[in-house]
């Protein structure tokens, strides 16, 4: 009886919730032109030696998103990732034309700080490389290093990252275990605690994932998925599939060339370029 | 990107799969068009062998149906196509559903035509049935054409005929409430005619929605619900 009043009765319940002017509606596209501007590429060269690595690369990397970095080997998405926190600076040889904004100021500039911005422009690598330290001193380095050592402070700072790095309910236990001692997923998640421990405004993840299981790597997709509410992140990846499902946005890179940049959606399902529908459909050219 | 090469994948065993699923729905196609002919020929001729042969025939295209569907599945789970690929995919998927109720109006039009063996024939022997069946038929078989060569010219041409094919339709619906208005006594045939009439209607829409299926796979639009103007423009658009 009873379900036979709630079946007559489904109609007009469903008519009252459907709001029908939303209904055909499409979905909200991303829209790159209206997005806030978090770094900005203007005509970047990068050389090796005589080798030219990037090839006047002009983007824009909308905040509190992911955009994603795709290509072959070699076609310089690592290297233009290096690039947002002057890790190739490290590197001999290594010459760079034109700029990099982030909040505006050229990163490249002489008075720049390069301790204060890579502290702002976090950055994660392929394998997981905590230090070998406890689980606690590896998230609390970058703090100490800023010279805060009050317990307290540390102790908040050390659970807030650990928890936005969803490891805090795995080790809290063990926070005095080393670092080291813990899987491969938990490592790489322990990694990015150190990075958010300091409040970057941007994460670089250069392979987070390649050298994790499939499960490790979804819980790292799911935590990228959450972090973006308060970084950008920028990822590099191999992994086609990943990138169409952890980013908003989409680079594909050739021999160092932006050949195509556009919202993920349409870049895996309606690619412009030959080039792109070529890679990502995995045919030879 | 004019033309989309389905053969060039790194993967020889994909473009097998992808090459295997396209022939098969052109085989689907080729039988269902084949049951559009037959089902129009039993009628027109009062065949009862052949109307019967057509009403068994549509267990193997929608048995079809079920094994394409399931092929699609498979290379979704285990190929994650993107792109064209995935448009292709999608775009076979639907065009199957349409194929398969193209069947079943075939198969109506065979059972219309069992039940008009018991009327005389009129003196044109149904020969408005026989014009918008073999039109239907044949549109059937342009798109057909339009999905295995990828081409949105010809797609957008027989999403335009279809308007003929909606005229022609009314012409016949005109034609019967006049001769039961005359008559009576032929309100049974007239009323069968009809039914006929509307099934091959229904068939052309089908066959439109395969088109817009072709201009999707191969150009990346959507263009259901959209106008003519927009539609063109979706379909004739040049890429590098």
């Amino acid at each position: 009886m009873n379900d036979q009043a709630r079946v007559t009765d489904m109609p007009n319940r469903i008519s009252h919730r459907i709001d029908m002017n939303s209904v055909g509606r499409s979905q909200k596209r991303l829209n790159l032109a209206a997005e806030k501007t978090s770094i900005e590429v203007k005509g970047l060269n990068l050389y090796y030696g005589e080798k030219q690595a990037l090839n006047n690369i002009n983007m824009v990397i909308p905040s509190n998103r992911v955009t994603a970095f795709i290509g072959p080997s070699g076609c310089g998405k690592s290297t233009l990732l290096r690039c947002f926190n002057r890790m190739n600076d490290l590197v001999d040889g290594c010459t760079i034309s034109g700029e990099v904004l982030i909040d505006e100021k050229n990163i490249y500039d002489k008075r720049i700080n390069v301790a204060e911005l890579r502290r702002n422009v976090g950055m994660v690598f392929q394998k997981p490389n905590p230090f070998p330290k406890t689980i606690y001193e590896n998230v609390a380095y970058g703090l100490r290093l800023q010279g805060i050592n009050d317990r307290r402070k540390l102790d908040e700072a050390v659970e807030k990252a650990l928890k936005g790095a969803a490891l805090w309910d795995e080790v809290k236990d063990r926070l005095h275990e080393n670092g080291m001692g813990i899987s491969g997923g938990q490592q790489q998640r322990l990694v990015i605690a150190r990075a958010i421990a300091v409040e970057p405004e941007i994460l670089l993840l250069d392979e987070p994932a390649s050298a994790l299981d499939p499960i490790s790597t979804l819980k790292l997709e799911e935590l990228i998925y959450e972090l973006k509410s308060t970084y950008t992140i920028v990822i590099v990846t191999h992994n086609m599939q990943q990138a169409a499902r952890v980013s908003d946005y989409t680079a594909f890179m050739y021999i160092g060339e932006m050949v195509e940049y556009s919202d993920t959606n349409t870049l895996f399902t309606n690619p412009t370029t030959k080039k792109t529908e070529d890679y990502i459909t995995g045919r030879y050219g | 990107m004019n033309k989309i090469e389905i053969n060039h994948h790194i993967s020889r065993q994909f473009n097998e799969e992808l090459e295997d699923v396209r022939n098969r729905v052109l085989t689907m196609g080729g039988l269902v068009e084949q049951q559009i002919a037959n089902a129009v020929l039993a009628l027109t001729e009062g065949n009862s062998a052949l109307a019967e042969e057509v009403i068994d025939s549509d267990v193997k295209i929608n048995a079809l149906e079920v094994s394409i569907d399931e092929e699609c599945t498979q290379i979704l789970a285990r190929r994650q196509p993107t792109a064209s690929d995935l448009r292709l995919i999608v775009a076979v998927i639907k065009t199957i559903t349409d194929l398969e109720r193209i069947g079943d109006q075939a198969e109506k039009v065979a059972r219309i035509g069992l039940h008009l063996i018991k009327f005389d024939a009129p003196q044109n022997h149904y020969l408005e049935i026989q014009d918008l069946g073999e039109r239907v038929r044949e549109n059937l078989h342009d798109a057909l054409d339009a999905f295995a060569r990828m081409d949105t010219e010809a797609a957008l041409r027989i999403t335009q005929e279809d308007e003929t094919i909606d005229h022609e339709y009314d012409g016949i619906m005109r034609q019967m409430v006049t001769f039961m208005m005359e008559d009576p006594r032929v309100i049974r045939r007239s009323l069968d005619i009809m039914w006929a009439a509307r099934a091959l209607e229904r068939i052309g829409d089908h066959t439109k929605n395969i088109c817009e299926y072709v201009i999707y796979f191969v150009k990346g639009k959507d263009v259901r619900h959209i106008s003519l103007e927009q539609m063109q423009k979706a379909a004739l658009d040049k890429r590098e």
